[in-house]
């Protein structure tokens, strides 16, 4: 290194001292071998991380497909069915957990986009934010077993009522509530304040600006965690086992005490032994609620994409 | 459709922080007049008060006061929402709302304040895109996104946005900062046919912009860093430039300082 300080390139160390000429050799062998090993263990541990995944996928497709590909899998419930005979279909457990996904997204998507607006809009860096912001986040670490005791104890214990399918929806409110809200809070402070300002600057009010430009600014940012939320809880199933009683007939009444749904369907199915016709029906049933979830994901996505102005 | 501004002794605050202190200006009905001076001497801060955009920030305040002919804009019972329909402001950097296209854009004053005849809305559209000279670039793509625009179309769209809902008075808050020259020419073009029918307050670094626009300046400065800005003194522009009364002035424009 020489002593000058007139340029970068003369004292940093890396092109080399102003008097020796430049070198634009390739890397040594070390640092070859180096970044050859480095690359291999990125590219090792990412497929170790994807053999789980593709495993679980195959295996549910290959045994499911059979079944799943058939139209009475989707219009035929299961009442009378044993696990030795052939037959019948998801219907009522796909009614179920829909109908359960469903009333619980009517609770939870107002609740949750309507705090979230509270606290980025109207309440932003005050104390009471602050802690409505702790409590969420302790709501979002709550397993889903105890949402559903919590819902056991007030609903059943103490208000006297009975088992039902909204006794499951309300427990999964409390876990989906957390992911919208958490969410819807994310993507409002995404939208840049300069958007704000150029509304108030019209003399817009505030409700109307909230309501007419952030929303929409944030549209596909909210839809897609409010789907997520819902992919989230339809998969649930400690609140299904402890709050309705699995039904292998249709049934669409959500205050009766018993409703079919894809993850009691699985589990109720779970120590049929191979090659009984159950045994199919179990893995399909498991197919089948991947498929709703998925289904969700595309449609949050499209939803964004709708939504999306052209630019050119 | 214009209207004189006079502020009177005016204080602004940012909670504990006193950014301007004591500012008495009369801004005149269909001229443009610029304010200049070095970064943080409270020219943007002063410039928000006049359509009481500044206490958006939480925690700010103003003493003083600021009448538009006549009407004191700070009294009590004064709805902050109804000044700004009157006195519109275009931002530093364009900033239209990226969920609606062109049209959408420039109408979103009207409609958010509840025009909804179509036919009222597509004829204030036309005439606001015309007067931001951005009509006919974008007369075929009105139904595109408004951030497809390039940034000086950009910043003529919020242009056309502000006086889509016809204000009294236009504030522009450094317009050009973040455009090239040639898109800064076509906004000082436009300011110069805005004043026929607006009163324009416009905020710039540049020296030469304030110069050209502008009809009357006024020269704010800071004592230091962490001192309230001032208003130093304020006149015609070409008495400012050529003659200021100050020293401070002069060393402002002849570029010794800031």
């Amino acid at each position: 290194m020489t002593s000058s300080s007139t340029g970068v390139a003369s004292g940093n160390g890396l092109s080399g001292s102003a008097d020796t000429p430049l070198s634009f050799r390739k890397p040594s062998g070390s640092r070859t071998l180096k970044n050859g090993l480095a690359t291999a263990y990125a590219v090792v541990a990412t497929i170790l991380a994807l053999i789980p995944l593709v495993w679980v996928l195959w295996t549910v497709v290959s045994k499911g497909a059979r079944l799943v590909l058939t139209s009475s899998w989707w219009l035929e419930s299961q009442r009378g069915l044993t696990p030795r005979r052939e037959g019948g279909g998801a219907y009522h457990a796909i009614v179920g957990t829909l109908e359960i996904g469903l009333v619980c997204a009517v609770v939870a998507v107002p609740l949750g986009v309507l705090g979230a607006i509270f606290l980025v809009e109207y309440a932003r860096g005050t104390k009471s934010a602050r802690a409505v912001s702790f409590t969420v986040d302790i709501l979002s670490g709550i397993p889903s077993i105890v949402a559903a005791l919590f819902v056991y104890a007030l609903v059943i214990t103490i208000l006297g009522l009975g088992r039902s399918a909204i006794a499951v929806s309300l427990a999964l409110v409390l876990l989906m509530l957390p992911v919208v809200l958490r969410s819807t809070e994310e993507m409002l402070k995404l939208v840049p304040d300069s958007l704000r300002e150029a509304s108030y600057a019209l003399g817009v009010p505030k409700w109307k600006t909230v309501l007419r430009v952030v929303m929409p600014t944030a549209f596909g940012g909210i839809s897609t965690g409010v789907m997520l939320g819902l992919a989230r809880v339809m998969g649930e199933t400690a609140p299904l086992l402890i709050l309705v009683s699995y039904a292998m007939g249709i049934n669409f009444s959500p205050t009766s005490s018993t409703m079919g749904s894809l993850p009691t369907m699985i589990n109720a199915g779970r120590d049929v032994a191979p090659g009984l016709p159950g045994y199919d029906r179990t893995w399909a049933a498991a197919l089948t609620l991947i498929i709703i979830v998925m289904l969700l994901n595309l449609v949050a996505r499209g939803i964004s994409r709708a939504t999306k102005l052209k630019e050119k | 459709m214009a209207k004189r501004i006079d502020a009177r002794n005016v204080d602004i605050y940012y909670g504990a922080f006193h950014a301007v202190q004591d500012v008495s200006l009369t801004v005149e009905p269909r001229t443009v007049t610029a304010f200049i001076g070095p970064s943080g001497c409270g020219k943007s801060t002063f410039l928000r008060t006049l359509n009481r955009m500044h206490e958006v920030i939480p925690g700010a305040y103003v003493k003083g006061s600021v009448t538009l002919d006549g009407t004191d804009l700070y009294a009590a019972g004064v709805d902050p929402v109804a000044v700004r329909r009157v006195v519109g402001m275009v931002f530093q950097r364009p900033n239209p709302f990226p969920s609606m296209s062109i049209f959408d854009n420039v109408a979103s004053g009207l409609r958010l304040n509840g025009v909804k005849n179509k036919g009222v809305l597509s004829e204030a559209v036309e005439r606001s895109l015309m007067a931001a000279n951005l009509w006919n670039e974008v007369k075929d793509r009105l139904g595109r996104a408004g951030m497809g625009l390039s940034g000086g179309q950009q910043q003529r769209l919020c242009i056309a946005r502000a006086i889509a809902v016809e204000p009294q008075v236009l504030l522009m808050d450094e317009p050009c900062s973040a455009l090239d020259p040639i898109s800064t020419l076509a906004i000082e073009d436009l300011i110069n046919e805005l004043k026929e029918s607006y009163t324009v307050v416009i905020v710039t670094h540049n020296m030469q912009q304030a110069a050209r626009v502008s009809d009357r300046t006024a020269f704010f400065n800071l004592a230091a860093q962490g001192k309230p800005g001032r208003l130093i003194e304020a006149g015609p522009t070409d008495l400012i430039f050529s003659n200021p009364t100050e020293k401070a002035t002069e060393d402002y424009i002849t570029g010794r300082f800031g």
